[in-house]
């Protein structure tokens, strides 16, 4: 099953390579991959997607914590959080689709953020799920280009990593 | 105080107790050399490769003379590094390698000999530093020591840009480290423990499985304290060879692969298993669901990574072995199994080890070694039929008396780290059990030991074959021997020692054997080598096939 796992680490140089070489030779397969920095300018958040079972991901958080710059590894499976992806998507857009595409943008709160005469270029950001159900509505009209951010997730209330 | 970066780097080395450097210099560290010119307090080793160098500090490190110390040029020096860090991490042996960086102003420049070693050790240390900051040398050196020694210990490599050698500092040494995401766990849960204790009083068959950690965590007495306790009996890898005394009763020899026949039935038949310092390599276990089926398993690491990791244990217990087992021994009660020992003794009567057969055999003469040493040698052994016989036929008294390149399985490793552990050890005799293929692969250093007066004494179980592939071909290639036979081209070793300023001899006889290790024994300060002319076709027995089970067993 999927598991989308929050690693704090030391904002330094090297520690992106550390931590998806260690991905990469242990075996685990990445779905995504976000980082940024925190509001502590010596830690950097990266959220990870990662499939596998109970027992892999066990594995996966003991080699992490193994890495020197690896403070804390949060795996967010049984917990409530708030988990976002942006994607940009280039849709066909003749002009007998036009009305019918921005209808379907309006529900999803989406926002076209550039039109040509043949292509909307539509801007989302929800859960993977909302971005997945937007992205399935549109094939239909041919999506001619698409980039989809990795998903970053905080836990709900006052709790912090 | 006001220093360049390379005096504080020989300083730091100093303040952590660092005694002697095995090293080779280069373009990219001649700040540094220049420093060492005029050190007399730090004993800088001349090695002829810098792989030798990386072995003898793992030599150094495993024989108990504290963290080794490795350095190298950029470029080919650092990537010549490689293969000694790997066996190093591989085997959980603290070394610290420094090597030499083309300016920072040039990194990323394909600059003349820059190699990016940081990235290429990225997986076979345990951490790396490239200094970018000549202030940084201090803490970074500090903390690599640090890293290197604590918790499950491992190669730290500081990558060292010639411009910060050159750099001048205010050299502070800090007085400790700080490193949040590293807290390693010694003490092991009370709980655990608690439940550890009642599950071993409940067993009727148990067995101790022991690995390097045993060695690594100095717990020699409180495995035997507690391996009488309960009356377990008791098998130890090839890294926890000496954790255990091999002549005690208890004792089982090795398990695994080519392990003795009693020990991998022990395993089999056991009902409670107490893992120690162990990781279940495939080596030991082969096919892993069918290992120890019977058992369940207590599981002590220092790294709560090996945990689960191979084999998911009844009760896990994370903590350094020496604290944990002491723990243990106060809470087991004391327990006799007559019944199981009656079981293995008859294990032992059915398949005891053995050899057959006529000719020179390498058996016989590690146990000629064996006898000659009274017990008492430090063994390092290359890899393959060699590293074999010389576990399964010497058996040893205490921890860090024989080393090994176990997880790696380093051809070459034996040579230099004997040398290292001659270093650290200068009053023991050190014998290198080798074979006449991985010899050749670091016979360099035998320059090394001559211009130091090391006097290692190598053991060359000469067959003109790379013996252990050629016996998996025998076995299981219906004996093609596809690029196995070494015998044409091999070097006449006697000649080779002799030029370098060794000692060389030949042995073909049973009945040359002791007086050859005789005369080997009473050399203080030259190296020697002894070519053993052996039974040419001799196989290390008994064999569990590579992912086999115990009933796959071949015994003889």
């Amino acid at each position: 099953m999927k598991h989308t796992i929050s690693v704090l680490v030391n904002n330094r140089p090297g520690v992106l390579a550390r931590t998806a070489s260690l991905f990469a030779r242990r075996g685990f397969n990445i779905d995504s991959l976000a980082v940024s920095t925190t509001q502590d300018p010596d830690i950097s958040r990266m959220t990870i997607v990662v499939e596998g079972p109970d027992a892999v991901l066990e594995q996966i958080s003991k080699q992490l914590y193994k890495l020197m710059d690896v403070i804390k590894v949060l795996d967010h499976q049984d917990e409530a959080v708030i988990n976002r992806e942006l994607a940009l998507i280039k849709v066909n857009a003749e002009a007998g689709a036009r009305g019918e595409i921005m209808q379907t943008v309006s529900i999803f709160r989406a926002n076209i953020v550039d039109v040509s005469d043949r292509s909307f270029t539509i801007e989302v950001t929800g859960s993977a799920d909302k971005v997945d159900a937007l992205i399935g509505l549109l094939n239909q009209y041919g999506i001619r280009e698409m980039m989809r951010t990795g998903r970053i997730v905080l836990s709900r209330g006052g709790r912090t990593a | 105080m006001k220093m360049t970066g390379a005096q504080a780097l020989i300083e730091c080395l100093r303040r952590e107790g660092v005694q002697v450097i095995f090293g080779y210099p280069g373009g990219a560290m001649l700040p540094i050399y220049d420093e060492l010119y005029d050190v007399a307090d730090i004993r800088h080793i001349l090695v002829r490769h810098e792989q030798g160098a990386a072995h003898a500090a793992d030599g150094y490190a495993r024989a108990g003379g504290g963290v080794g110390v490795c350095m190298a040029t950029s470029g080919p020096g650092a990537t010549n590094l490689v293969t000694g860090i790997a066996t190093a991490y591989m085997d959980s042996v603290p070394i610290v390698a420094v090597t030499g960086q083309v300016p920072t102003f040039a990194i990323g420049k394909d600059s003349f000999q820059e190699v990016d070693i940081t990235g290429i050790t990225l997986p076979i240390t345990k951490h790396n530093y490239l200094i970018t900051k000549a202030e940084d040398i201090p803490g970074t050196v500090k903390e690599a020591f640090y890293i290197a020694r604590s918790g499950r210990p491992g190669p730290v490599l500081i990558d060292f840009p010639r411009d910060m050698q050159q750099a001048e500092i205010e050299f502070e040494y800090p007085e400790s480290v700080e490193l949040p995401g590293y807290r390693p766990t010694t003490t092991g849960h009370p709980k655990m423990i608690e439940r550890a204790a009642e599950l071993l009083d409940s067993a009727r068959r148990p067995a101790i499985y022991g690995g390097g950690g045993v060695n690594s965590s100095d717990a020699q007495a409180e495995l035997l304290a507690l391996a009488e306790r309960i009356d377990a009996a008791v098998t130890m890898t090839l890294m926890g060879k000496g954790g255990f005394p091999e002549d005690h009763e208890l004792c089982l020899g090795m398990p695994g692969m080519h392990g003795t026949a009693y020990a991998n039935y022990a395993l089999h038949e056991a009902d409670v298993i107490l893992a120690v310092g162990t990781r279940f390599d495939d080596r030991v276990t082969g096919k892993l669901d069918m290992f120890a089926r019977n058992a369940k398993f207590i599981h002590i690491d220092i790294d709560p990574a090996e945990i689960g990791k191979n084999v998911v244990p009844a009760l896990p217990i994370v903590g350094d072995v020496k604290s944990v087992l002491a723990e243990l021994l106060g809470r087991v009660a004391r327990k006799r199994h007559p019944e199981w020992r009656k079981t293995i003794d008859e294990w032992k009567k059915q398949y005891p080890m053995r050899w057959k057969g006529d000719g020179l055999k390498p058996q016989f003469i590690v146990r000629e070694i064996h006898r000659a040493t009274k017990g008492d040698a430090i063994i390092v052994t290359e890899v393959g039929q060699n590293q074999m016989w010389a576990a399964q036929w010497y058996p040893c008294k205490r921890s860090h008396q024989f080393l090994s390149s176990g997880g790696l399985g380093t051809m070459g490793y034996g040579f230099p780290a004997a040398i290292g552990a001659q270093v650290a050890c200068p009053n023991q005799v050190v014998w290198d059990i080798a074979g006449d293929g991985s010899i050749q692969m670091n016979i360099q250093e035998m320059a090394t030991a001559v211009a130091n007066k090391i006097p290692v004494k190598i053991a060359v179980l000469n067959n003109g074959y790379l013996g252990m592939v050629r016996q998996w071909q025998t076995m299981f290639f219906k004996n093609r021997l596809s690029h196995t036979d070494i015998n044409v081209g091999t070097p006449d070793f006697v000649k080779l020692v002799e030029a370098y300023g060794g000692v060389g001899m030949r042995v073909a006889n049973e009945s040359e054997v002791a007086p050859a290790i005789e005369k080997a024994m009473a050399l203080k300060d030259r190296p020697c080598l002894i070519d053993f002319i052996i039974a040419r076709d001799e196989n290390v027995m008994p064999m569990v096939p590579a992912g086999g089970t115990v009933d796959e067993m071949l015994v003889d």
